[in-house]
């Protein structure tokens, strides 16, 4: 996916926004055909960077390569904002009609009447609004009115297109609805895609890359498996939702297997590790297996702790349980492991979990 | 009591006989109202677009004189434009003093802050990312003002308005700049003021039905306009 020259490419970029400095980015690189989902808590500047790349930011310092010529002066900023789309968490249609909407791009360009019909119609397909073309677009629902802006966006056959947060305003049916679709029109139509979301689902539907910004900075770039399963810190293991993280000192390393002490107990691990080193470990709450006897005699994991439920919370398709170990660790099971085992408060139980489910990285 | 009806009566008696020189004075108001808005709009527009978007020091200042321009003091307007276009003016060499166009100067200073003021306004109300989202699809700066004018087309037909009730209804600065002249500079507005000086009373509010109707006529039209594209 990432093989050749870069299609846009940034250097030492700095942004200020009323008077702070709201990224720093030293690199970044979009290929042909890569769909990238920059994720991160609020205010982190994912979506002030969609502007800067879209040449809508000034920049303080850096870069912009495009198809390896400088944004400036390589292209004038109209000619350069051509081969990009952007949308944003809002539709912000037109007071037109759908169609109408979906032609503005086109009409910039001064395109022919005939191939902006052709292109709008293509469009409206691939977006399931064919049948909307006529209605006004302060007429329409709020999955309708963003397949509308992308529609739009993706009528100009945009080389990146920009996604800041597409599906943020929309009810889970609609959202999964257009997640589809848009999944399906990238693949399509192999435009690059930059994708910014709060969403794990989303980034791991739609990513080929995952990268995690943390106050205006790049933290961790990489494939999305990776990033979920070996966060480079606990910022970005807290946020791909890594719920067990423990710090503990290193007890000894033997053979490709180290343990270390976490609270009062001992946990083996899977790599290097250097006695007296201080870790933090994290172990993914899918990667907990709870059982109502001790595994030990017929299992091959490594790690079995004794423990009761202290909290049970169903969330639709899974539920998440709490336990006290002496430490909390919290495990995410199928709902129909629930009724198996009958998990409710104060149930003892033992929660296992392999030496190679714990992902490590040094403290600081 | 019987004075009003007697007037109301005289009004209607001078409207059905279509006597020339009310006739006269009313499209005389009509066309001088007309042009003044005409060129505020000219003006009033372009310039509120720029305050709206652009971007450099002292704005908020322009923006604040602005604002308080749409409240300009129409004897104000008069006794500058006076001072202007007096032989000895700055514009005096134009010669237009007591003149439909001295009018038609005055009214547009009146309505220029006003238009400027809610186009400034119109634009600013347009959702904050639209302008870049119009740039994201590639619009030079041109282009990017002309659509967010045209996205903005209904709170500017109430700039229209504004503007043309404000001048229409206006009688210092026509009265100072124009002298009231008559079948030169005689408007409805600074007719009414001289019949009711006279004790004309009748006359006068003939006069003013006719100011009424013609404002609401106006009104009307442009609100028919703007209802119209307004979605339900």
């Amino acid at each position: 996916m990432n093989s050749g020259e870069p299609l846009l490419e940034v250097r030492n970029l700095n942004v200020c926004r009323g008077g702070s400095k709201v990224l720093q980015i030293p690199s970044f690189a979009l290929h042909r055909n890569e769909t990238v989902a920059l994720i991160g808590p609020n205010g982190t500047g994912k979506s002030s960077f969609l502007l800067a790349l879209a040449g809508l930011l000034p920049l303080k310092t850096g870069e912009i390569f495009f198809m390896q010529k400088a944004v400036v002066p390589g292209f004038s900023s109209t000619e350069y904002r051509r081969n990009l789309a952007m949308v944003f968490q809002e539709p912000l249609l037109f007071d037109t009609s759908v169609a109408d909407n979906v032609a503005v791009g086109l009409r910039l360009r001064h395109l022919g009447r005939r191939e902006i019909d052709e292109r709008v119609k293509s469009c409206l397909d691939r977006f399931r609004i064919a049948h909307l073309a006529d209605r006004s677009a302060r007429k329409l629902s709020g999955g309708e009115s963003q397949r509308t802006s992308l529609a739009r966006a993706f009528a100009t056959n945009p080389e990146i297109i920009l996604l800041d947060e597409p599906f943020v305003a929309l009810d889970p049916p609609a959202r999964q609805a257009l997640s589809d679709d848009l999944e399906r029109v990238l693949r399509e139509s192999g435009t690059a895609a930059i994708l910014t979301t709060h969403d794990q689902v989303d980034a791991l539907r739609l990513a080929d890359r995952m990268v995690v910004m943390q106050q205006g900075s790049i933290v961790q770039s990489g494939t999305p498996l990776a990033v979920n399963n070996q966060p480079v810190n606990e910022f970005v293991a807290t946020f791909v939702g890594m719920e067990n993280i423990f710090t503990g000192i290193v007890k000894k390393a033997d053979n490709g297997l180290f343990s270390v002490a976490v609270f009062d107990r001992t946990m083996e691990i899977m790599g290097d590790g250097a006695p007296s080193e201080s870790v933090v470990i994290c172990i993914r709450p899918e990667h907990v297996v709870i059982s109502l006897t001790n595994p030990e005699s017929t299992t091959s994991v490594r790690n079995i702790f004794s423990g009761t439920v202290s909290k049970v919370v169903q969330l639709g398709l899974f539920t998440k349980i709490y336990l006290d170990c002496g430490f909390s660790l919290v495990a995410s099971i199928t709902n129909q492991s629930l009724d198996t085992l009958e998990l409710k408060p104060g149930r003892p139980v033992f929660a296992s979990f392999k030496a190679t489910a714990v992902h490590v990285f040094r403290k600081g | 009591m019987g004075l009003f009806i007697e007037g109301i009566s005289k009004a209607w008696s001078l409207i059905v006989s279509l006597d020339a020189e009310l006739l006269a004075v009313t499209l005389l108001s009509l066309k001088i109202s007309c042009s003044a808005t005409l060129a505020s709009l000219f003006i009033g527009i372009p310039a509120g677009v720029f305050l709206a978007l652009a971007d450099f020091p002292g704005r908020r200042f322009v923006i604040s004189l602005v604002n308080t321009g749409m409240g300009l003091p129409p004897v104000v307007v008069g006794l500058f434009v006076t001072l202007f276009l007096w032989r000895n003016g700055p514009l005096g060499f134009l010669e237009i003093l007591y003149t439909p166009a001295a009018m038609i100067l005055a009214q547009a200073v009146i309505a220029t802050p006003i238009v400027t003021g809610i186009t400034v306004a119109s634009i600013q109300n347009l959702p904050a990312n639209l302008k870049l989202q119009v740039q994201a699809l590639g619009a030079t700066r041109l282009q990017t003002v002309w659509i967010l004018v045209r996205e903005a087309r209904l709170p500017l037909l109430a700039a229209v308005m504004a503007g043309f009730g404000g001048v229409i209804s206006e009688v210092g600065a026509s009265i100072m700049v124009g002298g009231n002249i008559m079948g030169q500079t005689r408007v409805l507005t600074t007719a009414t003021v001289m019949e009711t000086g006279k004790g004309n009373f009748d006359v006068a509010i003939a006069l003013s039905l006719i100011l009424l109707v013609l404002a609401f006529s106006v009104n009307y039209l442009l609100t028919v306009i703007q209802q119209r594209e307004r979605p339900r």
